[in-house]
Order: structure tokens, then sequence, then C-alpha cells
């Protein structure tokens, strides 16, 4: 059971290194990356928008309710930001992204191992993982911290929303308390924590179609470990994070 | 250069400790049809997975062109394979790209061509299986015979010099069958390439085979010309190629006693397990 | 082909309202960093005894209208007190020298600010100029501890405090 996972560790590891080394040549067509980041990016975004725009209008509420007690909902901008920039912004678009574009990039890669549309391309001596892999990958590592920035601001909008327009907290202490108490630092947090969601859940959802079984039932068992296995690994990965970064 | 161009020599293959191929031996000659013929189970799809690099085996050669395959890397694989051509059995066409660009593919990916000399490889290939009008459909609007047709005018796209038929029978209505069946001959001869079909379809390899080769049981159990296999006195190669139920190749899977059994004198695994 | 157009479109607006946001998160954010227009306006130090968690880009205010940000916050060895560099913005250039600067909390929970409370001269405060009247802050675990302190001596007297 602990070498079988060790194993499957070292796979994905060695599968990120073969990966790695073809997006330098996928980056030369464009075109194909483009393709990608409009898959895993703009077809993402109205999902992202939504829930951007429901989690700060919760984060309003939430956070108007708690502050209130200590007499300091002046703070509700700070609290919204923060919560957003450091925690639900990346941590939750990354959710949202194995299940919407991860599940729809292991199938595809799947299906397209089941009828043998990869190992064709061997046999063309073209190269899937540089061909199929590695713009999927890019596509989606890039689309990544422009989905969390988009959730940021609809968040930080939806928190204005209910915070200043509902609750009747002043505006101008909303946003100069944000701002005074926001540093690049902790924006900088959130790019990271993107950036780092958006390789893991690429890469699990990548690898996990181009090591599907090539069976409709592989197919879809590899389509619900790409859920399962890139939650886990955003929130084992937020954790350690996080931790690495209040320890500097 | 040597007559030879695929040799495959005391191939051993085994999947999970199971021998899939002990001791084979065969080859096929240059501009020549060999056919490759066994029931189903045999492991013919693994034999051109390793005739074609994807695998290796376990002991024994595997040679192309007189290269080594199995040890060669993949910068010089990829080489070799630009010298082959592949038809699968479901014609793995790309999905996302239409019947024009699905053939187009390759030559993109491996030469720099002007768009119009490209255009005009292209339709030349289509034209070949006859498939001219419909380079602007996608994959899935095509049928079955068709979609191999493209397939197999993909293969050719990039003139091989090997052309690897896995199962292409199989699933045809009669028309796209004999359809298939002559375009495998006539590309044979009028490129002047060497082809290897593998399937269980006695009478159409019969008709265009030059050589057959007959694997049960992990080896070459027989081999010859069509006439030949046909008239084999072997007790295994006249159940196949007549096709009876039962003999050599038995009727039922290995299983106890089938009294026995029914009076409940064995305990039967339940759970599908079957070692 | 029109796929293909609608699509790279599809793909630019999308890149560009996630650059858009980014930058917005980047700049319009934070108080200190790349903050627009941070460079205007002129320099007071204030010296406190002691300044709570105030930071560079807290906001330094009069009358609760912010005026300007907290520049630097040093720390002077040679009367151990906090040197801090305010940068007042530059319309607000008739604040008496002998004006007082406090450090104040923004509610129970809120960050410090700087808040200046204006004197009679006639004089000006310009740049360079140091504010001679200041109050530290108010640390509220130290109130909270004088408070617990006192409770315990006089609640009781057997027990020794802490």
């Amino acid at each position: 059971m602990i070498t079988a996972t060790l194993q499957r560790i070292g796979a994905v590891g060695v599968f990120l290194g073969r990966v790695l080394a073809q997006c330098g040549p996928a980056l030369l067509r464009p075109r194909a990356v483009v393709h990608q980041i409009y898959n895993a990016g703009a077809r993402s975004l109205i999902i992202i928008m939504l829930c951007g725009l429901f989690v700060g209008m919760v984060l309003g509420l939430q956070g108007f309710d708690l502050l209130q007690r200590f007499g300091s909902e002046d703070a509700l901008g700070v609290a919204a930001a923060l919560g957003l920039l450091k925690e639900l912004g990346p941590v939750v678009t990354a959710l949202l992204f194995a299940g919407r574009a991860g599940t729809a990039l292991t199938s595809e890669i799947g299906l397209m191992r089941a009828t043998d549309q990869l190992t064709a391309m061997e046999m063309m001596a073209v190269d899937p993982l540089r061909h199929v892999v590695a713009p999927r990958f890019l596509g989606g590592v890039i689309a990544m911290p422009l989905l969390v920035a988009v959730f940021n601001v609809i968040g930080l909008f939806g928190a204005q929303l209910i915070g200043v327009q509902v609750m009747g907290v002043d505006t101008g202490a909303f946003w100069s308390q944000m701002q005074s108490a926001v540093e690049l630092d902790d924006v900088n947090e959130g790019i990271v924590k993107s950036l780092c969601f958006g390789i893991a859940c690429s890469l699990i959802a990548v690898y996990e179609g181009y090591t599907a079984k090539p069976t409709a039932e592989g197919v879809g068992l590899a389509t619900t470990r790409t859920v399962v296995i890139s939650s886990v690994l955003t929130l084992l990965l937020d954790y350690m994070l996080t931790a690495a970064f209040l320890g500097r | 250069m040597s007559d030879t161009v695929v040799k495959v020599s005391d191939l051993q293959y085994r999947v999970a400790g199971r021998a899939i191929f002990d001791g084979l031996d065969l080859e096929a000659r240059r501009g020549r049809v060999t056919a490759i013929m066994g029931p189903s189970g045999t492991g013919k799809t693994t034999l051109l997975r390793l005739i074609t690099g994807q695998v290796k085996p376990d002991r024994g050669r595997v040679e192309v062109f007189g290269q080594h395959v199995a040890s060669l890397r993949k910068p010089e694989l990829y080489a070799l394979r630009r010298r082959m051509g592949m038809l699968f059995q479901n014609g793995a066409l790309l999905t996302d790209l239409n019947v024009f660009e699905n053939v187009a593919f390759p030559v993109r990916e491996h030469a720099r061509l002007p768009e119009a000399v490209l255009r005009q490889l292209v339709l030349t290939k289509l034209h070949a299986v006859g498939l001219r009008g419909a380079a602007d459909l996608m994959p899935a609007e095509l049928s079955g015979g068709m979609a191999r047709r493209v397939a197999l005018a993909r293969a050719i796209v990039m003139d091989p010099e090997l052309l690897i038929y896995d199962e292409p029978f199989v699933g045809l209505d009669p028309i796209s069958m004999s359809v298939i069946v002559r375009l495998i001959r006539e590309l044979n001869d009028a490129l002047g390439i060497t082809s290897i079909v593998v399937s269980h379809d006695v009478d159409e390899l019969a008709s265009i085979a030059h050589h057959s080769y007959l694997l049960s049981g992990g080896k070459v159990v027989a081999d010859g010309s069509p006439a030949q296999l046909r008239d084999s006195p072997l007790e295994v190669v006249r159940q196949f190629m007549s096709g009876e139920p039962d003999g050599p190749v038995p009727f039922h899977y290995p299983a106890p006693d089938y009294h026995a059994q029914l009076l409940g004198k064995h305990e039967v695994g339940r759970s599908g397990d079957r070692s | 082909m029109k796929s293909q157009r609608s699509l790279e479109l599809g793909t630019g607006l999308f890149v560009l309202l996630g650059f858009a946001a980014l930058f917005f998160l980047t700049t319009q954010l934070p108080g200190s960093g790349m903050s627009v227009g941070g460079a205007t306006g002129y320099k007071v130090t204030a010296r406190f005894d002691n300044i709570g968690d105030l930071k560079g880009g807290s906001p330094v205010s009069m009358a609760g209208v912010r005026i300007g940000r907290v520049e630097s916050v040093a720390f002077d060895s040679g009367d151990y007190r906090a040197v801090v560099t305010l940068r007042i913005d530059p319309q607000y250039d008739r604040i008496p020298d002998d004006s007082d600067a406090s450090i104040q909390t923004q509610g129970l929970l809120g960050g410090k600010y700087v808040g200046i409370g204006p004197g009679g001269s006639d004089t000006y405060l310009k740049d360079g100029s140091q504010i001679e009247f200041t109050q530290s802050a108010i640390v509220l675990e130290s109130l909270v501890n004088k408070f617990f302190a006192n409770f315990a001596s006089k609640g009781s007297e057997g027990e020794k405090p802490q």
C-alpha cells in the first residue's frame, strides 16, 4: 500500500518532468496553447464569477456579523480582502477548476487514449506529450492565476455589495481600511498559491487522462480520481504554503 | 540491402507471469503481404506493439530495417517509425480535426511544405482511397469503413516502406470489407511497400497474402502460402482454417470436471476470481 | 475559420480580464508598495515611546480625514524611541507646527493609525519638520494586564498574582 503510493507519487513526478521538457517546444505552437487557455480558462469564467460573487457575499454577511460584535465592522473590507486573497480565492477556484476544467481534460485525454489516438500519434512519430499533454497543461497553468484574480475581484465586489449597500458599512472605511491593511505580500501569497494549485490541478488532470485504462470504465474512473486527488492535493498544498508564508 | 524487412527471432514476452509469446520466429519480406493469423487472444496485437517498439520483449530480438527495435532510443525509434505506417483497428483518427487535416497531420508535423503542395499531396492520397469528396467531414460523420480508409490514407501519406494493419476487416460490411481488401493489395503492389496484416479472417487474407503465419500458444504453428496452409496436415491448422468449433483449440475454457462441479464437489469462486 | 476567430477572441477577452483583475489586486489594494501617486507630498517625522503595531502604509488622519500615510518606521538606538516618518499629501500644507500626533486604533480590532490634532501656531509644518508633541499607542494587552493585576491583588489577597 505504502510502496504503491510512493511509486505513484514517483510516477507523477517523472511525468511532470517529461511534460515540462515538452513545454518549451509546445510554446512554439501558441495556437494550441491559446486553444487550451480558452478551454480551461474562458469556459470556466462564468462559473468562477458566479461562485466568486456568492463567496464574497457570504464573507460580507459573516464578516459583518462577527466584526459587529467587536464594534469593528469598518474592518470588513480588510477581513474580506485578506480572506479572499490568501485563502478562499485560490482554494475555491482550484476546487472549481478541478471539477470543471480538470475533469474535461482527463476525459478528453482518456478518450484519446481509449480510441488509440495517442498511440496513433506515437506511430506517426509525433510525441503525444508535446502535442496533446503539454499544451493542455500549460493552458491550465496559465488560466488558473487569471481565474483566481477574477474570482477575487468579483468576491470583493460581492462583499462590498452586502457590507456597504445592505449592511451600511461606510464605503470609505471599507476601502481605505482595506488599502491600509492589505500589503503586497498578501497579494503575492495568493498569486503564488494560485500558481501552485494551477500546476498541481493541471498535472493531476493530464496525468490521470494519459494513464487512464483505455476503456469507458477506465476513463470514468480516471475522471473521478482527478476530482478527488486534485481537491485533496489543493488543500494539502494550501496548508503547506500557508505555513511557509506565515513562517517567513 | 537485405530482403527481409521485419525479422522476429526467439521472441519471448510475458504479461503478469503468463507467456504471451514463447520462442516466436517470423519474418516479413520486402514488397510482399505477410499475414499473421491466429485465434483471438493469441496476442496478435501485442506482436504489432513489439514490432513497432511500443513494448519491449523479455527475450529475443525484433529487427525492423535491420535495426534492433528494443535497443533504440526515442529519437531513433521515432526516425524508424517515420518509415512505417500503421492502420489501427478503429482508425484512431484525431477527433478534433477534419478528414483533410487528419491526413495532413503527419506531413505538417514532419515536413515544411507549401500549403499548395500539401493540399495536392493530401488530396492524392484521399483520392487513392476514394474519399477525396469527404475531405471536409469530421471523423464523427464517417462510417466505420470510411474512417478506416481515411486512416489508411493517413498511414500512406508519408510514403512509408512498411505498412502494418491491425485487424483491418473487423466490423465491416461486405462492401467496405472488399474495398479494404483490394486497397491493401493495390497499395502494396503500386507503392512497392511491405505489408503486414494481422487478422483472423482466413478467406480475405487468402486472397491477398503472399505468405501467412498461424500463431497459437505463443509460437508459430504453421507458415506458408495460403494454399499450403489450407492443405496442411496439422490438425490445429485445419481447425482454424475451416473454423471448426472444437479441436486442439478447445471449445471450453479450462474448467474443473463438469459433473463434479454441478454436484457441488468443487468450491467455485463467485467473485469472478480467475486464478 | 470563423470558429477559430471567435475562440481567439474569447481567449483574448479572458486573458485581458484576468490581467485587469491581477493589476487591480496588485496596485489598488496594498497600501504599501506600488500604490499610485504615493510619492507626492512632504515628509515630517515624529518620535514615539511606543507605536504598537503601526506599520508603513498606515493612514495619517486629521479630524477623521485621511491626509497622508506612514512612510516608514525606524528605531533610534540613541534614545530608545520609535521614529515615524509621515508623508502628508501636498494639498494639506497648512498644518500648524505645534500640532500633536497620537497613535490611535480603528475600532477594537482595527489597525493603528496616526491622528494629528491641530495646534495654534501661525507657522506650518514643512518638509523635514518634526512633530514635538506625541502620544504613544495604547497597547491593549498591557491595559488588560494592568486591569487584571489590580483586580487580582485586590480581590484575593491570599493568592500570589501571576
